[in-house]
């Protein structure tokens, strides 16, 4: 069996190796890359929706089994490949143990940076444009359906919100030569750099807007509740709710999506540490400024701020569209009752504390794909980081072309849930039955400050891997309405959300061909609205929270009126009309090309180098 | 605020903070002499 000589400096390294400035700066780099708009939007929705204060026990107990031991496993893992010259996870993992196949489900951890880059620049895009707009006063006087609808407009490239042509468009590109400019910059003078601005920066953001929320009192600024009402509706614990394998479930996902992990970013930070440089103390300072943003700013900023002026029912339900709604929808709106001058600035602390949570993980997307150009290939970092942001550009654009027609969600589905699981299970299992227990624990603690508890051992060994493959199993079969007791040998009616039903597209209702004549109407409702806005016209049907707004083609006409009633199926429009599903599997196409495209990019990597890699093994 | 919402809410926020702080000041620590210092020479703690 071919064994991999420890801590050995090859000849093929590059002479002049990138590192960190310092400590303190891979520390808040790391944070960046883990702090995200999850942290802000996500987190206290799922808090909300899963047992209040409660959801905190099965998310601590996750945080120490399953969040803590992946941060210890990519950092060290990270900083083993870093020896070999290797900064891109499919090289570090065929490193960790030499069979092929560990390079190529290494391939995720370059894919999920690239695909998850693509639609996570154009959120972070919308939160540039939302302080422009703060600071220009748009929201002012607006009603929150005005609000919502801004949202709604803005997204879509046909209206131009405030004269701005194609201003989606416009703070896209603007994001993503931001991004790449300080790509460009290499990894201390650009991401290190930036991490120490956007971080204490967001920090400061967020105490300002948790102050002000909790400070907030009934009567005052329109507000019906106090800031307080908000935190102890999140807090409150139901307890019952442990006992509900969803909870669990949530609270596993929440862990796993709040540290970033599953994505190669962290790997590929931890691989320019040199060999004897601490991660277990750097690993736990990374994690713990993450869980101060998440569960302390996060938790204090959206929900009581939302429960002071909407009361605690409304809030319930509008936690049903999800944080984005909440934050993008609403937020603007409930700041206007603070007075020109304040809502400004909490609209610029809100969306720019958004902003630099956003730009500081999506600049850990693109470090792996830059160091992945550079080690295996050549490139220079300019041409590297370029490299980066037009293919971003190219893979982005479906998502703001063709947002409403969900490319959107599933790049999102497929790259930032998916695909994260899967890595992450494997490296799992790599890391504790391949490379070897002892030998990791040996890397985890190898030039440690702290001394790292023994329990995580066996963590790392059973626990971590088992409840990876649990999860994993879980989001494949998840039962409808997640009612667990459904469960029987006889099978059982899937969630949506499911993986085979997502494969199966189970619930994509009744506009369920590529093309048809008919456009049908998705769930039962009412025609609220038929606008004329900017040459084109849109057929609004809503019911409660939900809402669909249609935008008729120029050869299709209406074959309703506003104040119909509607139940799902009904026709709304005829035409020829290209319906969601072909835009599904589209996208799901593209992203598998672009996996397939990586890992053929891999192989011949591997030829390229496969000289100078053998020497070193 | 009702007490079992402030307890749970104090207690997580107490854990939360005072590990972050911890952490963040043995990062710092550890910056300062490895800035002085260089790098340990051990390659294992114990």
């Amino acid at each position: 069996m071919i064994t991999m000589e420890k801590h050995v400096q090859h000849d093929f390294l590059p002479k002049k190796v990138e590192s960190w400035g310092s400590r303190v700066g891979l520390v808040l780099a790391m944070a960046g890359n883990a702090v995200g708009f999850g942290n802000f939007l996500r987190f206290p929705v799922q808090a909300v929706q899963n047992g209040g204060g409660a959801f905190i026990i099965p998310y601590l107990v996750c945080l120490v089994i399953l969040g803590f031991p992946l941060l210890l496993i990519e950092w060290s893992a990270g900083r083993y490949g870093g020896q070999f010259g290797h900064h891109s996870t499919p090289f570090i993992l065929r490193r960790m143990d030499n069979r092929a196949i560990w390079m190529y489900i290494g391939v995720f951890g370059i894919f999920s940076n690239v695909a998850i880059a693509s639609y996570y620049c154009y959120m972070e895009s919308w939160t540039m444009s939302y302080v422009y707009h703060s600071l220009a006063g748009t929201f002012h006087g607006m009603t929150q359906n005005r609000v919502a609808e801004f949202f709604n407009d803005y997204l879509d490239l046909n209206i131009s919100t405030t004269g701005i042509p194609f201003e989606a468009l416009l703070f896209f590109i603007l994001c993503l030569a931001l991004n790449t400019w300080i790509l460009s910059r290499g990894l201390s003078g650009g991401v290190e750099k930036a991490s120490k601005i956007g971080v204490p920066l967001l920090i400061v953001f967020g105490i300002f807007l948790a102050v002000k929320g909790i400070s907030m009192k009934a009567g005052q600024q329109g507000a019906v509740n106090d800031g307080i009402t908000g935190l102890n509706f999140l807090w409150t614990p139901h307890f019952d709710s442990l006992t509900n394998p969803k909870v669990w479930l949530a609270a596993a996902g929440q862990i796993f999506f709040t540290l970033s992990v599953g994505m190669g970013s962290i790997q590929c930070y931890a691989s320019y540490l040199k060999k004897n440089e601490d991660i277990a103390t750097n690993a736990f300072s990374a994690g713990f400024m993450n869980e101060f943003v998440e569960v302390i700013l996060g938790g204090s900023i959206i929900i009581p701020i939302a429960i002071g002026y909407f009361g605690v029912d409304k809030v319930v339900e509008l936690t049903g569209l999800g944080g984005l709604g909440l934050g993008f929808r609403t937020m603007p709106f409930l700041f206007e009752n603070w007075g020109p001058v304040m809502a400004a600035l909490a609209g610029v602390a809100f969306f720019g504390l958004l902003f630099f949570a956003g730009i500081t993980s999506s600049l850990a997307m693109g470090t792996p794909v830059v160091s992945f150009l550079r080690d295996e290939f050549g490139w220079k970092r300019k041409s590297a980081a370029l490299g980066f942001g037009i293919l971003i550009f190219i893979l982005g654009m479906p998502t703001v072309l063709f947002f409403k027609q969900g490319v959107f969600d599933e790049y999102d589905y497929w790259s930032g849930t998916v695909s994260l699981f899967v890595f992450a299970m494997f490296e799992s299992i790599l890391f504790a039955w391949f490379f070897g227990l002892d030998k990791g624990w040996e890397e985890i603690t190898r030039g440690s400050d702290i001394r790292v508890p023994v329990f995580f051992k066996y963590v790392l060994k059973y626990v971590t891997p088992v409840l990876l493959i649990v999860v994993f199993v879980a989001s494949l079969i998840r039962p409808a309405n997640d009612n667990w007791s459904l469960l029987s040998l006889k099978g059982w009616p899937l969630h949506n959300e499911s993986i085979i039903a997502q494969l199966r597209h189970q619930g994509i209702g009744p506009n369920k061909d590529y093309f048809s004549k008919y456009y049908y109407a998705e769930f039962d409702g009412t025609i609220t609205d038929i606008l004329k806005k900017d040459g084109g016209t849109y057929l609004r049907l809503e019911s409660g929270v939900k809402s669909l707004d249609y935008r008729v083609g120029g050869k299709q006409h209406l074959l309703v009126k506003k104040g119909d009633q509607v139940t799902a199926g009904t026709p709304l429009v005829e035409g020829r009309i290209i319906n969601r599903v072909f835009f599904i599997d589209m996208a799901r196409i593209l992203l598998l090309s672009v996996f397939i495209g990586i890992a053929v990019l891999v192989f011949f990597a591997w030829r390229r180098n496969k000289v100078k890699y053998n020497q070193s093994i | 605020m009702n007490t079992s919402a402030l307890i749970m809410m104090l207690t997580v926020w107490l854990l939360v903070f005072g590990f972050t702080a911890y952490f963040f000041i043995r990062v710092l620590v550890g910056d300062h002499r490895e800035k002085k210092n260089g790098l340990k020479e051990n390659t294992n703690n114990y």
